[in-house]
């Protein structure tokens, strides 16, 4: 009994540490970014490999969530004679809920994991402490132009997933199931709304992204430098990274949409 | 004449380790001084005290008249720009090739036009002998053109001082050899001081003025190489000839062998 107690001191001791280092860094990295306006060109070639090199698995998926979402709900609303409905579920579906959430689990998979382990192994191979060495804050340098690139991008991904869902949905609705396509545009048009449905799906990924990408981030700069720490950091980016998606999306919907 | 870097009454400790207890090390101009001894004696921690990246319990470092660890951020950075350091893996960027390595600190720190910072990449990468070698990616170099690349950036901003952390270790005969000549032909062309980190005895000595031998967190003689080579310490004779058994025993301590033989089963 005492050792689980002491053990789960520990823990909550270790836990707190680890989120006191976190913040640190985020302040660190924060305090930098007016100095990485003047080197943009460092942010711009990071958008590439954490947003452009994101975006086909972003689309296909996109695609493929957005006719599953059109099938699935001309099923249900058939039975109800709104059939004709269909772009408005699916578009609210998408723009408020599955375009940031999803598309923010897959960012974490895809561009979280590979930043983590860079950093990582960037660190155990010395080339943090090398730039330190060489009078260049590797915060600044290397972390700070990845953080603003992941916030970035993720608004951006998360649009092209609504957008190509929608487009997949229509295609099977329309194509395959003969809703009417009048119909489908015209209803989602009257009934997605501006800020109450798409600036709020902005906002949830813009915070999604903040989140993935500082929980990489710092993953891959606090990794114990050997490959199996390097290894943990990474398996640890993507459960953490779900886990605040998750648990941030319900607490952001109740605030949105909750009244 | 007054040390470039004076190391006085240095305490560190990590958790309930102690690296350094009490340590004196004085580093003087243009001279190649090495530090040497078993590993595991913090070798590689002291020069990360002198970068300022660690900081000591008690005791100062004092680099060309500054309190390492009394500087503003700003300050110590000012400061590693006039300090070279040579890791033991090179701790080349990956993700760039050998010349952009080279100019990495020179597009950090000047503002120069592209063309100057062309040829003193160059100039860099010949006198480390590898100019033709500037479009290969650090993985494609073999170990020791790796630390010649990292010693071509260490001196891309012409610094006061160069340290080197192992630099000979796992190095064939050719390229060892090389490291060796380079190290002493760079300090004495440059006009360097250089503080050379390392456990390989016979290379070392031919190339340092001074020696600091460490063990078990204190100096334990310091001198020329020749001067220790006649130490009258059985311990400096056994670090510096080699030999297998002496004041470090062959044996991890412990329980005498005997002990263990008539212990029986159940103690393993």
């Amino acid at each position: 009994m005492i050792d689980f107690i002491r053990m789960l001191g520990r823990w909550g001791l270790g836990t707190l540490e680890r989120l006191g280092r976190a913040t640190l860094l985020l302040v660190q990295i924060i305090t930098g970014i007016p100095e990485l306006m003047m080197r943009f060109s460092l942010v711009v070639q990071q958008l590439f490999y954490v947003g452009v090199l994101s975006v086909l698995i972003i689309l296909v998926s996109g695609l493929f969530v957005g006719m599953v979402l059109g099938l699935q709900g001309y099923n249900t609303l058939v039975d109800f004679g709104a059939e004709e409905s269909l772009g408005v579920l699916v578009s609210l579906s998408l723009v408020r809920e599955l375009g940031p959430v999803v598309s923010a689990l897959l960012f974490a998979g895809r561009a979280g994991s590979a930043l983590t382990a860079e950093v990582g192994l960037m660190k155990s191979t010395e080339q943090l402490s090398g730039m330190e060495m060489m009078a260049v804050d590797p915060v600044r340098r290397i972390i700070a132009p990845r953080f603003l690139a992941g916030v970035i991008s993720m608004p951006l991904l998360a649009a092209m997933f609504s957008a190509v869902g929608i487009l997949g949905a229509f295609l099977v609705g329309h194509g395959l199931l003969g809703v009417d396509d009048g119909a489908f545009w015209s209803q989602m048009q009257a009934k997605t709304d501006w800020y109450e449905d798409i600036l709020n799906g902005v906002i949830k990924s813009i915070v999604f992204g903040f989140v993935v990408t500082w929980i990489a981030l710092f993953e891959g700069y606090d990794a114990v430098p050997t490959s199996e720490g390097v290894g943990r950091s990474t398996t640890r980016t993507v459960v953490h990274s779900a886990f605040a998606i998750l648990g941030l999306d319900f607490v952001l919907t109740a605030l949105m949409f909750g009244e | 004449m007054t040390p470039l870097i004076k190391i006085r009454d240095l305490h560190f400790y990590r958790g309930e380790n102690v690296i350094f207890n009490g340590v004196d090390v004085d580093i003087y101009r243009g001279k190649v001084t090495a530090i040497m001894g078993p590993s595991g004696t913090g070798k590689t921690t002291l020069l990360k005290l002198i970068g300022g990246q660690l900081k000591p319990q008690r005791g100062s470092i004092v680099v060309d008249g500054e309190d390492v660890h009394k500087l503003s951020r700003k300050a110590l950075y000012a400061l590693r720009k006039r300090m070279g350091m040579l890791f033991q893996s090179g701790a080349l960027l990956t993700d760039i090739n050998v010349f952009e390595n080279v100019a990495f600190p020179l597009y950090e720190h000047t503002d120069l036009p592209e063309s100057m910072i062309r040829d003193l990449v160059l100039m860099k990468l010949q006198a480390v002998g590898l100019r033709n070698a500037r479009n290969m990616m650090p993985a494609e170099l073999s170990g020791g053109m790796a630390r010649r690349v990292a010693l071509a950036r260490a001196m891309a901003l012409d610094p006061m001082m160069i340290m080197y952390d192992e630099p000979f270790t796992g190095q064939d005969p050719i390229s060892m050899g090389t490291l060796v000549n380079l190290i002493r032909r760079v300090n004495d062309a440059m006009g360097l001081t250089s503080i050379v980190v390392s456990h390989d005895v016979a290379e070392t000595a031919q190339i340092a003025d001074d020696i600091y031998l460490l063990s078990g967190g204190k100096v334990i003689d310091q001198g020329t190489p020749e001067q220790l080579q006649k130490s009258g310490s059985d311990w400096v004779e056994q670090f510096m000839q080699g030999l297998p058994d002496g004041p470090v025993p062959f044996h991890y301590p412990g329980t005498e062998f005997a002990d263990d033989l008539l212990a029986g089963e159940e103690y393993r």
